[in-house]
């Protein structure tokens, strides 16, 4: 008898319809914006406010290149003693005081410049003043050797390889960002959605141990039946929440940005801001264009279904160590000492997906792991963007569904010799005696 | 008579602990079959193995004349000692759930629900979630479950432990109802006094191993003593009791009486006829008292167990 679409149904509905669920569902994307329009609403607030730096240059040879901006000003003191000067900052509540003593020599003069405040400021704050005395300092030296600086600033090339794959079909430097982007963001995916729902399914397995159901269950169905429309049911309860997170989170996003009039997507992690500058060296056009080639050029039927495949694969394949899990144990607290191993391997997965392959996505290690199955769907997601051959991602997948296939009978058979220990803890070596019933 | 259960020759081992040891029972059609014996000596693995929980390492199963497959699921009928309802879920639901995973269609199931839950006067929980109930309560739920798809074979790994007094006799007069019905029911117990009742027939397990079985009423003929439990009216107690030792083998007893009359257990020797004795008590003073002392399964279990010891 085949009763898989029965559990299947049980298990989706009774996870449905938990309080928590609903409550975690409607009050995560609420909470998420939330948090995201506080910091973006704090961080303007935090802008607005002009900060002022006071400058005490003995040297009388600097005071040209610092200039306001909406941020910062700069207060130039003159005719005053460090003390002097210090004291009246300090007076002020202004933010800091650069002191530049007096010396004719730049070498020297550049090592006699410091600058002192209250708390030590953002790091930002003091590199952009290193970078304005640098550029000028080198400036002053390049005009005492004798230097004549337009023809240095002439004389400077700027090179872009261009690049083309033995094909002839041309590639350009984003390419690796936008593979990069791709891959990570189906990596991450992958990692965030076993990590919330693994434990789900966990739970769910013990459900009918804690409830003292289990005998009359397994009595009546095999068990793995049982654990496979654990896995289904509990899957297509999380696609749901998470479906309805993306939605409800683009839905509120939309109204917290226009209510409160910040602009989203103006916030950014350092890295996209750095990113960001790269491109407006560059020319922001072009490489606008970059990116959508790069996004066209990528083998994009292929990345889909890979994509498809992995994620519901590699996502399985966790469930049913989760589901095994929970087969070995009676109540959550016992499942600690297991979740280490399965933990382990994802972390893996992701490490290796963002420093080798990125590095290097076809090399030994990076093929080595987009085939072992607890690691592939992440690497192989992530190397697939820079070009797979069809037999490795064919292998890997296969490799993958035996895998899963042969975790699922294995949590069974836990399952089912399970049932005869209650109340006792089980330990590794136990667990591959009970195999061998 | 034809046997619905037939197990033969069953062994199981866990690692080095044998739970089974070439245990073989018949149950007859439309009986009720008591397999007996102290906790740990089998009963619940060899009720498990009759559903299919876990495999013989060696020996069989016959239900109905056919080996044991997965079809079965749907004849047979099973309240385990562990007993439970997932908590969440409204009554209704799971009893309808638990009888589609034993082979119902959604409406049959439906409909019999309806009549179990008015027979037993429930019909207002079926929107109750189970962690609503009360334990008496969620058994009722668990023994309904348990009959719904009216199998052919019941089986009631210790039926009244946890049933409050008022539901364990409503369980047992629903029992004896499908029983005449045409089913036919197993009890699995440790407390033997709970069931003897009940039984036509039994098996005693003890340590693994099948050490009697057969119809109640001839076990317990060929275990009786022919004792005989007396009690007489006497002005001299004492030295009537001198007297009648030095005919019959006697031992003091005690029963419930009105009176202050001698009371004795009185063992005759093989074919020795109650009526001799009877006669001889008459001349000695007013008997009050005569009853044959039937033996209990639990004392015909402990006789057996010393003798396989001696």
């Amino acid at each position: 008898m085949n009763h898989l679409p029965l559990i299947i149904k049980r298990e989706y509905i009774s996870k449905v319809r938990n309080k928590a669920f609903i409550i975690m569902t409607v009050l995560s994307p609420v909470i998420v914006i939330g948090l995201m329009s506080l910091v973006a609403y704090l961080s303007q607030v935090n802008n607005d406010k002009v900060r002022v730096i006071s400058i005490l240059d003995e040297s009388g040879l600097l005071k040209p290149i610092f200039k306001d901006t909406p941020t910062l000003t700069y207060n130039h003191l003159s005719g005053l003693s460090l003390e002097e000067a210090k004291g009246l900052v300090t007076a002020s509540s202004g933010f800091g005081l650069l002191h530049i003593e007096n010396n004719t020599d730049i070498n020297a003069l550049s090592k006699g410049i410091t600058f002192y405040s209250d708390a030590s400021p953002a790091s930002s704050v003091l590199s952009r003043l290193e970078r304005r005395l640098e550029k000028r300092l080198t400036k002053m030296n390049y005009e005492t050797i004798g230097l004549d600086l337009e023809q240095i600033e002439a004389s400077k090339v700027n090179v872009s390889i261009y690049q083309e794959n033995f094909e002839g079909k041309t590639a350009s430097k984003s390419d690796g960002f936008v593979k990069l982007i791709f891959g990570g963001a189906a990596g991450y995916l992958l990692f965030m959605f076993i990590i919330i729902y693994g434990n789900m399914i966990m739970r769910s397995v013990i459900e009918e141990k804690t409830s003292r159901i289990i005998e009359v269950i397994i009595a009546s169905v095999k068990p793995v039946q049982l654990m496979l429309g654990k896995i289904i049911g509990t899957s297509l309860a999380g696609i749901t929440q998470f479906a309805i997170w993306i939605c409800l989170g683009g839905l509120l996003g939309l109204v917290a940005s226009v209510i409160l009039g910040i602009d989203i997507s103006a916030l950014q992690t350092p890295q996209h801001a750095v990113m960001h500058q790269a491109l407006q060296g560059q020319g922001f056009s072009t490489e606008i264009q970059d990116v959508l080639q790069g996004f066209f050029s990528l083998p994009l039927t292929n990345l889909i279904i890979a994509f498809i495949c992995f994620f519901i694969g590699g996502y399985f394949l966790y469930s049913s160590l989760y589901a095994a899990i929970g087969a070995a144990v009676d109540n959550e607290t016992d499942t600690q000492q297991f979740m280490l191993p399965i933990i382990m391997p994802l972390i893996l997965a992701v490490y290796i997906g963002f420093f080798t392959v990125i590095e290097e996505p076809h090399g030994t290690i990076s093929t080595i792991f987009s085939f072992i199955p607890l690691t592939s769907p992440v690497v192989m997601l992530m190397r697939i963007p820079f070009g797979v051959p069809l037999w490795q991602q064919l292998l890997a997948f296969v490799i993958l569904v035996g895998t899963f296939v042969f975790t699922v009978w294995f949590a069974s058979k836990i399952y089912r010799v399970g049932i005869l220990m209650y109340g006792k803890k089980p330990t590794y070596k136990e667990l591959i005696k009970w195999l061998k019933y | 008579m034809h046997n619905l259960l037939e197990v033969t020759n069953v062994s199981k081992k866990f690692g080095n602990f044998t739970a089974l040891n070439e245990v073989s029972i018949a149950v007859p059609k439309g009986s009720i079959y008591g397999l007996l014996g102290p906790n740990g000596a089998g009963k619940t693995t060899l009720i498990r193995i009759i559903n299919q929980i876990t495999l013989p390492d060696s020996g069989h199963v016959f239900l109905d004349g056919s080996p044991l497959q997965s079809s079965h699921v749907k004849d047979i009928g099973y309240l385990p000692e562990e007993r439970g309802l997932y908590k969440s879920m409204k009554v209704g639901e799971q009893a309808l759930y638990l009888a589609q995973l034993k082979g119902l269609s959604k409406s049959v199931a439906k409909a019999r629900l309806n009549y179990w839950f008015e027979r037993l006067e429930i019909g207002d929980w079926w929107h109750k979630k189970i962690h609503e109930l009360s334990k008496g309560m969620a058994q009722k739920i668990q023994f309904i479950v348990t009959v719904l798809h009216e199998p052919k074979l019941l089986i009631f790994d210790e039926p009244f432990s946890g049933f409050d007094p008022i539901n364990a006799n409503l369980i047992k007069d629903e029992i004896l109802r499908l029983r005449a019905n045409g089913a036919t029911v197993i009890f699995s117990t440790h407390r033997m006094e709970s069931v003897e009742a009940l039984c036509d027939d039994i098996a005693l397990i003890h340590k693994s191993h099948k050490i009697l079985d057969g119809k109640l009423l001839e076990v317990k003929r060929a275990y009786k003593s022919n004792t005989y439990q007396i009690g007489i009216h006497t002005s001299n107690a004492e030295a009537l009791e001198t007297e009648i030792a030095t005919k019959f083998n006697t031992k003091p007893t005690d029963f419930k009486s009105l009176n202050d009359d001698l009371q004795l257990d009185i063992t005759l020797t093989e074919g020795g006829s109650p009526n001799d004795l009877l006669n001889y008590l008459t001349t000695k003073g007013q008997v009050s008292h005569f009853v044959e002392l039937i033996p209990s399964v639990n004392d015909i279990f402990i006789q057996k167990v010393t003798e396989t010891k001696a």
